[in-house]
């Protein structure tokens, strides 16, 4: 099995937010980029997983510049066989689709995947596109992923429950969690992640859309803390002050 | 010209989704000067309440699909009949699979998870898991929009819409959905569309001791939801896990039990409107991000708060 994982950075989610150019470009002064969760924790340890189980490579995809190529190598370190980067900055989610989706053009995928949207956009939008854009099936925020032969088992989120979905290959899905748990590197997927092939390919393609500004939520008012004997008096304050409940 | 929503159904009713996709849809319409029409398929009677919402029109495929790709044909097709250039779905399943295979369809530009309606040019999303805001703006002359759920709200007042038959080729299904695990069967609400969410970490020191959570959780009419731990733990099933690597939920209350707040915790509920944070240590950095905060111990507050809310319930 040919499979293809979509591997994006992102800031450390502990990282402190902050923009600059009158708000117009996120400040990564300090900020310490890793790859995104959920690329890393369900996609790509699911498509390590189902090569292990049934042989086949696992190749990695990111958009973005030699700033990647840390992440890109912790993704090599996890397990993936090789490691395209397309060199371009995308603005939005469909110029990155259409790059990753003419990478997977001209290569025999039989599994696209991705993790449900990045933590410093929260897209969403990138698997769904890359998926049009082959005419290929797609299953969004994908909790477990079995696959026989030619067919693909899956469960998904859906209104109120769980969807069971049979499939053929090839597909594009998006992980959620449930699909596989995160997986730490090894000394040795470390020391052969610097000697595995990372291919940096050209590519345009172009935005639809770009940020104007990007703004910070107000403070939150301080915390009004109620003695632990008095609880009644908290569900009076929901009730009346907050019209919570 | 008109706006059109897609709006999913659940037993032959628009979700909660669908509904917020619908209001705002005809928000956008109205203050555009154009009709705002929604596209359903499958099962429904009447205008399915959308009218309510102020949907002036309803199409109406017979057929219920599950398949993106139909889904998008059929979603396609309706927008060129209506002449809409302005697409509007809910931030659920169908905003994640749907609405970005449309963009593409239209080529149009797609801003996903807004919260609130377009102005000057630009709509407002959170960014970064809500730690930030982004106003997005669209090159194209199609547009498509998702809408965060509980951002937008459910609009009621409207009257009833005019709902005909709708028929559009829309090919050969690919995904076969084979079968359907409700994820609680007490009939809770799904927790992306909760209002009110209980929730509870290690604090609680065992699966054993739920129960005053979910008493809780009962009596406010509440979802139950827990933190990474104890779900990677396997004290509660994994579609409870509220935060960065979980779910996102946007709540009008959460009520956070021995949960310290790590800040992928807060990633994943800091966009509910009121949070109220039980812990026994004063020096938790959830109480940081809490409206109310009750420095004490879960045991004993949680039952008070139950028969509190019985009380006033009485």
């Amino acid at each position: 099995m040919k499979i293809l994982v979509c591997i994006s950075q992102a800031p450390d989610t502990t990282s402190r937010i902050a923009f600059t150019n009158e708000g117009k470009t996120f400040d990564s002064t300090g900020v310490q980029y890793i790859v995104n969760p959920y690329d890393e924790w369900y996609a790509l340890v699911r498509g390590i997983e189902l090569k292990e189980a049934h042989g086949g490579t696992v190749t990695t995809i990111t958009v973005g510049g030699a700033v990647c190529d840390p992440v890109i190598r912790k993704a090599l370190a996890i397990g993936a066989d090789d490691a395209i980067r397309v060199d371009a900055e995308p603005t939005d989610a469909m110029q990155t689709a259409e790059l990753i989706a003419s990478v997977a053009k001209s290569q025999a995928f039989d599994l696209i995947l991705c993790g449900k949207e990045t933590i410093d956009h929260n897209g969403s939008m990138v698997p769904a596109m890359v998926a049009e854009l082959l005419d290929w099936p797609f299953i969004a925020l994908a909790t477990h992923l079995e696959v026989e032969g030619n067919t693909a088992s899956l469960k998904r989120e859906s209104a109120g429950g769980t969807e069971h979905v049979k499939v053929n290959l090839p597909l594009v899905l998006s992980a959620s969690k449930g699909l596989a748990e995160q997986r730490i590197p090894n000394m040795r997927g470390i020391m052969s992640a610097r000697s595995k092939p990372l291919n940096i390919e050209p590519g345009e393609a172009a935005a639809l859309s770009s940020v104007r500004q990007f703004s910070l939520p107000p403070e939150k008012g301080a915390c009004k803390i109620i003695p632990a004997d008095q609880a009644e008096e908290l569900i009076r304050l929901l009730r009346e002050e907050a019209k919570a409940i | 010209m008109s706006v059109l929503a897609i709006v999913s159904l659940k037993n032959g009713q628009p979700t909660k989704g669908g509904l917020e996709a619908a209001s705002y849809a005809a928000a956008f319409a109205k203050a555009q000067g154009q009709d705002a029409v929604a596209l359903v398929a499958g099962a429904m009677t009447s205008d399915g309440g959308l009218g309510a919402t102020g949907i002036d029109r309803v199409l109406h495929f017979s057929t219920e699909l599950s398949d993106s790709s139909q889904w998008t044909r059929l979603a396609e097709a309706a927008s060129k009949e209506c002449g809409a250039s302005t697409v509007v779905l809910s931030h659920d399943h169908t905003g994640r699979a749907i609405g970005p295979r449309l963009a593409v369809r239209l080529q149009a530009g797609m801003v996903s998870g807004v919260t609130e309606l377009p102005r000057d040019g630009a709509v407002r999303k959170n960014v970064f898991s809500g730690k930030a805001m982004a106003d997005v703006e669209v090159s194209t002359n199609a547009v498509v929009y998702s809408v965060t759920p509980n951002a937008f709200g459910v609009r009621e007042g409207g009257s009833e819409a005019e709902a005909s038959p709708f028929a559009a080729e829309v090919g050969e299904a690919r995904e076969h959905v084979t079968g359907f695990d409700l994820a609680s069967a007490d009939g809770q609400t799904p927790l992306p569309e909760a209002d009110l969410v209980v929730s509870a970490g290690r604090g609680l020191k065992g699966p054993e001791n739920w129960g005053i959570v979910e008493d809780l959780a009962n009596a406010l009419g509440a979802t139950t939801a827990c933190s990474r731990p104890v779900s990677d733990i396997g004290w509660r099933p994994h579609h409870e896990h509220v935060g960065q690597t979980g779910i996102t939920i946007r709540p009008n209350l959460y009520i956070a039990a021995g949960i310290s707040g790590a800040i992928q915790h807060l990633a994943g509920v800091n966009q509910s409107k009121v949070i109220v944070v039980i812990n026994t240590d004063p020096e938790a950095p959830f109480f940081k991000a809490a409206d109310y905060g009750i420095v004490g111990d879960a045991f004993e507050v949680l039952p008070k708060l139950t028969a509190a809310v019985k009380a006033l319930d009485a």
